[in-house]
């Protein structure tokens, strides 16, 4: 008897979670964005030089230019720059490789903190009845700002660096978690099980805690998965315009803006970075949308 | 309707005085003192203190919002630390830029994605389809400047049809100026030309299964009529409220494609003022572009009304 109790509960989480790894989207979105995860933690064992070594025979060259440098014991070597050098003779291909761990640490970064302050607020807006009408108005106030405009006012409000920018974009994110959270603790609250939870006592935080932030957990991950990708997008184009991470640091943003100049003979500059960047958005924005399909079903018309 | 058109006019309201307050006390809470920045690196105390007596810095916080809301509502955004002039006057020189960008993009978007968007709901399930909707999802992935700058390498760098970089004024001649806006708006088109085929394509099919839409086909309406005057016409809604929506992103997108193209609109001059800390010029910009997206939306809800005589309120 025993046995037959506890298997309907087990197979059933391993079903979930096979439909959603046979998923096209997740499968494909999802390997890349792993795959890229792996060569920002492996950066240093991908034949790649100190992204902000600067070279300064080796300015402005193209894709498999080689050089003859002597290394830190003073021997000769050569060294071959795949994707070329920048304007200051910093190897590209390392710099690109390197980018991919400053964008991946934004976009986790975002996303996290954003979903866990979101939840917090949500949880209060949806269940604090007299402050639903001020903290959903705030948030009405903040989304009223485009996302990227009060991402570049934030950052401008403090000294340029990580910190700074991953709470310039942690900022306007946040209302979107609000919302999405209170949505659900407001269709929750009316559920028959959680009205019996209350009217046999159930402490508010334990009502929360076991009734409530379950529910809140399949869109949330959809949710921050999303913020993720938009996250990077952001710090790309923060960079890019000079205003986010200070310019010696390897983010694709600054290896694109410090293209700029050269971009007419150079265009590899721009371009490689381009497409890490674009990879990476695809890639998640598909492991989003196809998360979306299996965990969420039913916000799945939402676009 | 004129009582729900009054109304949803009102609802705005609340939400400007927030954008209002939150755009205030934003720049007013910065560790930098502002009078620091004017009076630059060689005043002395008593100089900034005068700076900050002249700009009111004094006052208690809630009168200075009273001052400045007061100002802004009479078109004074005060003086640009920067560029030691009135950021009205500012934004006035860098209005024609933004907005001739804007519209030809929204013109070009409209004109291209929903017809991609009910070619693809017609051809449903086939390789027509399928390139539209594959080349949907690249569209939204590829970021703005990697557009432009994939756009300038191939029409101006290589095949040199086209301006690289720059900005002529309309009034020095229809010509120049379209031709440097062709690719700008290009590169902005992208990402909405992804998003509202895309949109496009999901009401069209959602339509298509409607019974009106038989009756049509069944009575002999030729193919075309059935599409644009039943499937499209009733699909306009949610597609003009993802225009409305994704003015916020064009709004972005502006902000990089002017950089991209060094075209003096108001994107650049927020870039410049973030980088000069030419707080009263941030403050006016983002104020001006929250202002533009609440009031889009709104003439976006109110618009309904006209298209879809069924929606009363």
């Amino acid at each position: 008897m025993a046995t037959i109790d506890a298997a309907p509960p087990v197979s059933r989480r391993r079903s979930v979670w096979s439909t959603v790894l046979r998923n096209p989207s997740v499968l494909f979105g999802g390997s890349i964005a792993l795959i890229m995860l792996i060569i920002a933690i492996l950066a240093p064992f991908l034949g790649t030089r100190d992204p902000a070594e600067i070279n300064p025979s080796a300015r402005n060259q193209k894709p498999g230019y080689t050089a003859t440098v002597r290394d830190d014991e003073g021997k000769r070597i050569q060294v071959k720059y795949h994707l070329g050098t920048d304007s200051l003779g910093r190897d590209i291909y390392s710099r690109v490789i390197y980018g991919a761990r400053v964008s991946l640490i934004v976009g986790i970064t975002v996303a996290v903190i954003a979903v866990f302050v979101g939840l917090i607020i949500g949880m209060i807006a949806g269940y604090v009845r007299w402050l639903d009408g001020i903290i959903m108005r705030f948030m009405d106030g903040l989304m009223a700002i485009p996302e990227i405009l009060l991402a570049i006012a934030l950052v401008s409000l403090s000294r340029a660096g990580l910190p700074a920018v991953v709470i310039a974009i942690v900022i306007p994110q946040v209302p979107r978690v609000v919302r999405l959270v209170r949505s659900v603790v407001l269709s929750i609250r009316e559920e028959p099980y959680v009205e019996s939870a209350i009217t046999v006592g159930t402490p508010t935080p334990t009502l929360l805690f076991r009734h409530v932030l379950p529910n809140t957990t399949a869109p949330l991950i959809v949710q921050g998965t999303f913020i993720c990708a938009s996250a990077i997008l952001v710090e790309a184009i923060l960079s890019f315009l000079g205003i986010g991470i200070p310019p010696e640091v390897p983010t694709w943003g600054n290896i694109m803006a410090e293209g700029r100049t050269y971009f007419r003979i150079l265009p590899h500059n721009i371009l490689y970075p381009g497409i890490a960047l674009a990879l990476a958005v695809l890639a998640i924005n598909m492991l989003g949308d196809g998360l979306r399909d299996t965990l969420d079903p039913r916000f799945a018309k939402r676009f | 309707m004129a009582g729900y058109i009054l109304r949803r006019v009102l609802s705005t309201l609340p939400v400007l005085a927030i954008v209002a307050v939150l755009v205030f006390l934003m720049l007013r809470l910065t560790p930098s003192d502002p009078a620091a920045i004017i009076a630059g690196d060689y005043a002395n105390p008593q100089q900034i203190e005068l700076i900050r007596e002249r700009l009111g810095l004094n006052e208690p916080i809630l009168k200075q919002f009273i001052i400045w809301i007061g100002g802004v509502l009479q078109g004074d955004f005060g003086e640009s630390f920067f560029y030691k002039k009135q950021v009205a006057e500012l934004i006035g020189e860098r209005l024609e830029p933004t907005l001739s960008l804007s519209l030809l993009t929204i013109l070009l978007v409209v004109m291209i994605a929903v017809p991609l968007g009910v070619i693809a709901a017609h051809n449903h399930g086939t390789w027509i389809d399928r390139l539209v909707m594959g080349f949907s999802v690249l569209g939204f992935s590829i970021p703005v400047f990697v557009v432009g700058y994939i756009l300038i390498y191939v029409f101006a760098v290589t095949l040199d049809w086209l301006p690289v970089q720059g900005y002529q004024r309309i009034r020095d001649g229809v010509g120049g100026w379209l031709l440097r806006l062709i690719l700008p708006s290009m590169t902005l088109s992208v990402v909405f030309i992804a998003f509202i085929a895309r949109m496009t394509r999901t009401s069209v099919l959602e339509v298509l299964n409607e019974d009106y839409i038989r009756t049509a086909r069944a009575k002999g309406q030729t193919e075309m009529k059935v599409l644009v005057r039943h499937a499209l016409a009733n699909a306009a809604v949610p597609i003009l409220t993802i225009i409305g929506l994704t003015v916020a992103i064009l709004i972005g997108g502006v902000v990089v494609t002017e950089s991209v193209y060094t075209l003096p609109g108001l994107g650049l001059l927020t870039v410049d003022a973030v980088l000069a800390r030419d707080y009263p010029t941030i403050q006016a910009v983002i104020l001006l572009f929250s202002f533009a997206y609440v009031l889009i939306n709104l003439l976006v809800d109110v618009a309904y009304t006209f298209l879809d005589p069924r929606i009363r309120y």
